[in-house]
Parts: structure tokens; sequence; C-alpha cells
């Protein structure tokens, strides 16, 4: 019989963590976005809690605006899984007048998901939110807990964190409060891709190169789609891209690529020069974007 | 280019040092010297740089993260920072340095397997240091590297070297961590003299650069060793055809490897049995190292739930609802006699009543220690307590994960203070 001895060191912090919250808090969900990082939340909570199911259901914030792909993909991962798959749309949202779709050049529903995600925690009574947030993929993350208490109204209160020692994660909280839990925040996007690789894991198609009708903006490559407000002259043409992360398509920048299989991916990845972030539109703009849409209870 | 990350093995460093020593702009340095800021990051630090009027890179804009930070020019925070070399992941706890920010630096320690301390070779070993080295000190940081920095203001002397490195060790005499490693280095992080490359004006020092020093920690010497314990943290019960009566008791492993067939006592019943099949993913392992989050099966049918650990039987620890310890106090409310916390050792949750307050212990190890009735933030003392029920626990010195705890303050929920078991 084999002998576990060189383990991966974030792969079972991440084990611990998982099994903390289904310890510590009484109704927990998984966010998941169909990216890579949620997807890997979940082949982590498989192995946290093997050979019985996911204790929690899974919960998606849907903007309207994502890629076909990865909804597809969504679906097909929860019928395989045998999970729960809550699904809350910002379109409701802005239906109920609760949001105001914004206008212009640079408009996204990026930002409405905010309300719609503190609605449905409320609606469920999720006293913790699993995310897939990492503290390499932006300067106000870096900060983060790994358990984040958030007060009444879901924000973030930088100043007042709680210290996180060793390994003991506290999770108490008032009635009313809720923790947003971040199971791989000391992984970096190669250590995500990597585990990918190793695990041989599916993902959605958007992520691999293919053909695209895009546009170039700011140096950035946007996807032609109904949902992204064009400019006239802004021309359209195709491309061999692929996405690094999958915001929706608002807020999402391609990269060119010929990477068509994981080992391709993690290989530009090593060779890539520019931050993952550096293809989110939403992070332009301004400096503290991040730290700012944090405060209001962004994930 | 190389990014970071992706390697299995990973090197937590904590780093000190006081305003204005160059931690940031050292930090900066290893990240643009390992090539692990990327092209979008170094043109923001770039323009950042360039509106402040600076004529060169200022490295400190990679890691000052929030905004009130960028407003007053200071960390206020723990940050995490990430790079990567062909030999491992590194990621970097940044805690500032001011005297009344002990509790980030206590935090930020406490995650870490090595420690990097700056000294500014202008001011040489000051009491910061000295409370710096303490603290690195109380939470057993096997391996300190001493960075002294701003060479490049002192004219790279060999002879200011030599001098702020004697004052260091004239402190370590008053250690009484024996196993410890401490290194030095003379560097310039504005300039990058020895940082990741050996610098050409000090050709004096033939030493290591501050990269070579951390690249050869070895990570599975210096990392909770001790006795194992496996604190059980959550109950598997499948209740699946294919795993009808499986019993698994899912956890983490601490101090040493657990095997098939060794006999163990659940504590805190004290029954006796042998661990039958130990899982990972599904698959079953004869052995499991610590640190890796497993679960296992037992030859008997026990009544096992979370907060029981399970420990080899010629290696108990101690049982009991007393103990003094070592308390680093992190709350604007005050911790006083008769106080009640609720005590989290490991993920075991017991009530916890302040006995007494023995004394508070100066940090700049002049030995002093003082009769306090109450203990502010940042102090830190030897206090007593007296819980509700046992835990089962080493000293911290011989174990650093089961001879730690926190207090959360029942009243709001916060973690208020860390101790360390005498």
């Amino acid at each position: 019989m084999k002998e576990l001895l060189n383990i991966n060191q974030l792969e079972n912090e991440a084990i611990y963590i998982f099994r903390e919250v289904a310890a510590q808090f009484e109704k927990p969900v998984l966010l998941f976005s169909g990216g890579k990082d949620s997807i890997t939340l979940v082949r982590l909570a498989q192995k946290a809690f093997f050979p019985a199911k996911i204790p929690f259901p899974l919960m998606h914030i849907d903007t309207g605006h994502n890629f076909p792909e990865t909804i597809e993909f969504r679906d097909r991962l929860v019928r395989e899984l045998g999970v729960e798959l809550i699904v809350r749309n910002v379109q409701d949202s802005i239906d109920q007048g609760k949001v105001k779709e914004e206008s212009g050049r640079y408009s996204s529903r990026n930002m409405l998901q905010t309300t719609t995600l503190l609605d449905a925690i409320e609606e469920f009574k999720f006293d913790a939110c699993i995310g897939g947030a990492r503290r390499d993929e932006e300067k106000a993350r870096a900060k983060e807990r790994i358990f984040s208490v958030r007060d009444d109204f879901g924000q973030w209160d930088e100043k007042n964190q709680r210290p996180e020692l060793f390994d003991m994660l506290n999770g108490n909280i008032d009635l009313g409060q809720n923790v947003r839990v971040f199971p791989i925040s000391n992984w970096t996007e190669l250590d995500v891709w990597t585990y990918i690789e190793k695990e041989d894991l599916e993902i959605p198609s958007i992520y691999f190169a293919h053909k695209r009708e895009i546009f170039i903006r700011d140096g950035l490559i946007w996807s032609h789609s109904d949902y992204v407000f064009q400019d006239e002259d802004e021309e359209v043409e195709e491309r061999m891209v692929r996405f690094r992360t999958v915001g929706d398509m608002s807020c999402t920048a391609a990269v060119d690529s010929y990477a068509t299989t994981i080992s391709q991916v993690v290989a530009e990845i090593r060779e890539s020069s520019i931050s993952e972030r550096g293809a989110r539109i939403d992070d332009k703009r301004s400096e503290a974007a991040m730290e700012k849409r944090k405060q209001q209870g962004y994930f | 280019m190389g990014r970071l990350g992706g390697e299995m093995e990973v090197l937590k460093i904590a780093t000190a040092g006081s305003v204005d020593d160059g931690k940031s702009t050292l930090i900066g340095r290893l990240l643009y010297d390992t090539k692990s800021l990327t092209d979008d990051k170094l043109e923001a630090i770039e323009r950042s740089s360039k509106q402040k009027g600076y004529d060169y890179l200022d490295f400190s804009l990679a890691t000052d993260g929030l905004v009130a930070e960028r407003e007053q020019g200071i960390t206020i925070d723990v940050a995490h920072i990430y790079f990567s070399t062909a030999t491992r992941s590194y990621i970097i706890a940044d805690t500032p340095g001011h005297v009344e920010y002990t509790r980030n630096m206590v935090t930020g320690a406490s995650t870490s397997q090595a420690a990097i301390i700056l000294i500014d070779a202008r001011h040489g070993v000051i009491e910061q240091t000295y409370r710096h080295f303490f603290i690195n000190n109380l939470l057993r940081i096997k391996s300190v590297i001493v960075c002294i920095n701003k060479m490049d203001l002192v004219d790279f002397s060999e002879e200011r070297y030599n001098e702020i490195k004697a004052d260091f060790e004239k402190l370590v005499t008053k250690s009484d961590y024996e196993d410890q490693n401490i290194t030095y280095v003379p560097v310039s992080a504005l300039k990058g003299d020895n940082v990741v490359a050996q610098s050409e004006i000090m050709s004096w020092y033939t030493g290591k650069t501050l990269l070579e020093h951390l690249e050869k920690i070895d990570t599975k010497d210096i990392y909770n060793r001790g006795k194992m314990r496996f604190p059980v943290q959550y109950v598997i019960r499948p209740k699946t055809e294919d795993f009808h009566d499986y019993r698994g008791y899912a956890g983490k492993v601490y101090g040493g490897n657990i095997n098939v067939g060794d006999e163990v006592m659940v504590l805190p019943s004290e029954t006796k049995t042998k661990i039958k099949d130990i899982y990972f993913n599904g698959e079953k392992y004869k052995s499991a190292a610590r640190r890796s989050s497993i679960s296992i099966t037992l030859e008997n049918d026990v009544n096992v739930s979370r907060g029981d650990m399970i420990v080899k039987v010629d290696e108990l620890p101690k049982i009991d609802k007393q103990f003094t310890a070592t308390v680093s106090w992190m709350d604007a409310k005050q911790l006083a006699p008769g106080s009640k916390y609720i005590l989290q050792h490991g993920i075991n949750k017991v009530l916890a009543k302040v006995n007494t307050i023995n004394n508070k212990i100066e940090t700049d190890f002049s030995g002093v220690e003082t009769d306090v009735t109450s203990l502010q933030m940042n102090d830190i003392a030897s206090v007593s307590f007296q819980l509700n029920k046992p835990i089962f626990f080493d000293a911290f010195k011989e174990h650093r994960t089961n001879g730690a705890f926190i207090l959360i303050d029942p009243q709001n929920n916060n973690t208020v203070g860390v101790g360390f078991i005498k």
C-alpha cells in the first residue's frame, strides 16, 4: 500500500478549511461561477468529504451575460455531482427595481451581482459563502482572511478584521452576520492550473483557444456580443483567443492564444508576462476598484 | 519569464521591520529580481513612481494594498505576497513594524516557518529590533534571516555591518531558543545588492544572498515536529449503499506520521483502539505525513465526535482544566482576572476563565516583569486559566500547534488574543 508522504500543502490546507466550514456553520453554500477557481473548489470539496457527497449546495449568481459555454458546463457538472444548484438572476434584481442597469461604453452587470448575492444570502439564511478568491489576484484581496466576517449589509471592514493565528479558524458569528470563506486563498493562478492538469478536471471550452469575433478597445481584446456596448468605429475581427478568467462577457477580456490543451495553457501561463486580472476590465476602473467593491459586499 | 506557483513545496516567511526600514522595498525587489512582477503590475509601479516624482522604481507600491495605506504611505495589516523560484513557492506575510502592531506581527509569524528581520544600517539594532526578535522567539520561528538594509547609505561599509551583526549577536545570547538558525546579510533593497544578485560593491561579503538563504531552508525540518496529534474535525457518514457502515474521522495530522495498525487512544474517553484504514480522496494509504488532511477509520466501534483527539498510546499529551500560558493580547477591550472567554485550542472550543495575570513581560529581553491588573492591546503576559472541561495539550515549546490557542470574546465573537501554553 502507498504512503501519503509528499503531500501538496495547498490542497491539504484547502481540505482542512472545507471541513471547518461544514463543522462550524449551519447553512454553508459554495459560490459557483463555472470558472476554473470554483471548479477547483468543487474538486477539493469532493475530496474533503469523500465518500459522502458534498454536504452543501452550490449557488450561481447569473448576470445573464455569461458565456453560454460556461452555463452548459455548469449544468452538466452539477448533474454529475448530484448536488443541489441554486441560481439567482441579476435580471430579476433589475426587474424588481433593486438595481439599475448601467449604460454606456463600459456598462457591465458585474457590480449589480452584489445586490442579487446579498438578497440570496438573506433568502436562504446562508451563514457561510465559500468562494474561489485568491490573495495573489489583486492587492485588496492580499489582505483578505480565510474566514472573512461580513456584517448584516454584507460589508467588508478591512480595518477591523479578525486576526487568524496558526490554522485556527474562528467561525463564531452574531445573528445576521455571515462569513465568506476562501479555501484557496494561498493558491496562485499557476497553482490552480497545474492542479486542474494533475486532477484532469474538465473546464469550460472558452478557457482554450478558439476562433471568436472580437474588437480591440484600450489595448484589450473584447468579445463581440449583444451584451457588450460597442462603438460604430470599433471594428470586429476574428481571432484565435482564449480567456484566463470567466467573469461575464462585459468584464472579461480575451488573450491571443493557440493553447488548445491544459498542458499548453499551463505552459502559456508560465511564460506569460501579464497578470490574470490584467485582462479584467472591471479592475481598470480605478486603482482601488476591487477594494471598493469588496466593502460593498462583492465576492 | 517565469510565473509563480505550481510547485508543491511552499515556504511561508514573516517579515518584520520598523517604519522606513524599507521592508516593502525589499519585498518589491525580491519580486522584481525573481521576475515575479508581471508587465501590467510593473507598469502600474512605473506610473505611480513617475507621478510621485521619483527617479527610481518605488517597489513598495507592489505590496501596499489598501487605499488608506497608499494615502498614508504605511502598511497597516498583514498582506500576503507570492513569488516562486525553480525550487519552491514562497508566501510572504508582510506585517507592519510599529510598536502598536505587535498583534499583526504575532499573527503573521504564527503561519510562517521562517522570518526576515530588517535593520536600517544607519540606525543599527534599536528597541524595535529587540521586539521583532522577541516575537520570532516567542513563536518559535526556526530560521531567522537578519537583513541589514540601506547599506548604500553607509557607504557599503563592512565595519558598520560587523558592528550591527555583533550587536544582534549579543541579543541572541539572551534567547532561550537554542535550535534557532540565525544568519546575516548586508543588503541594499533599493539598489538590489545581495537580495537576489550578489553585490559587486560589497565584494568583502562572500556569504549568501537573501534569496540563497531562503532557498537553503529545509521545509521538512522546520515545522511542527513533535508527537502525533489527530484532532477530529468532522465525522463522515455517507450512509450510501457502498459505504453503509462507514464512519470516517476527518482531520489533519500534526507532529508526526500516522500509520495503519498504530495503537491509539481516543481522548477524552481514553478508549484504546487501532487505526484500521487511512483514506485520502477515496484511496487507502498505509501511513500519512504530518499536515495531511485525511480521514481514518478505527478497529473498534468507539464513539468519537468533533473536538476529540486521537493520539498514540505511548505519546499521551497533558490532559488538564488548568494551565498557565504566555498570552499576546490583541483587543482594545482589556483582559482582566475573572474575564470569561471561548478558548479555541486547535478546532476544539471550551469556556475559559482568567484566574490570574501573573506578570506582564517586556518584549525587549530586559527580563523585567511587572505586576499588572489588566492587559492592554499588544501586551504580552503570563496568564493562568481555568477551563470548564479538560483539553489535551502539549507545551508550545514542544509542539508548535498543540500548544497554542486563541481567545474569543463571547460578546462579539472577535478573536481577541493568542496563547502559548507553558
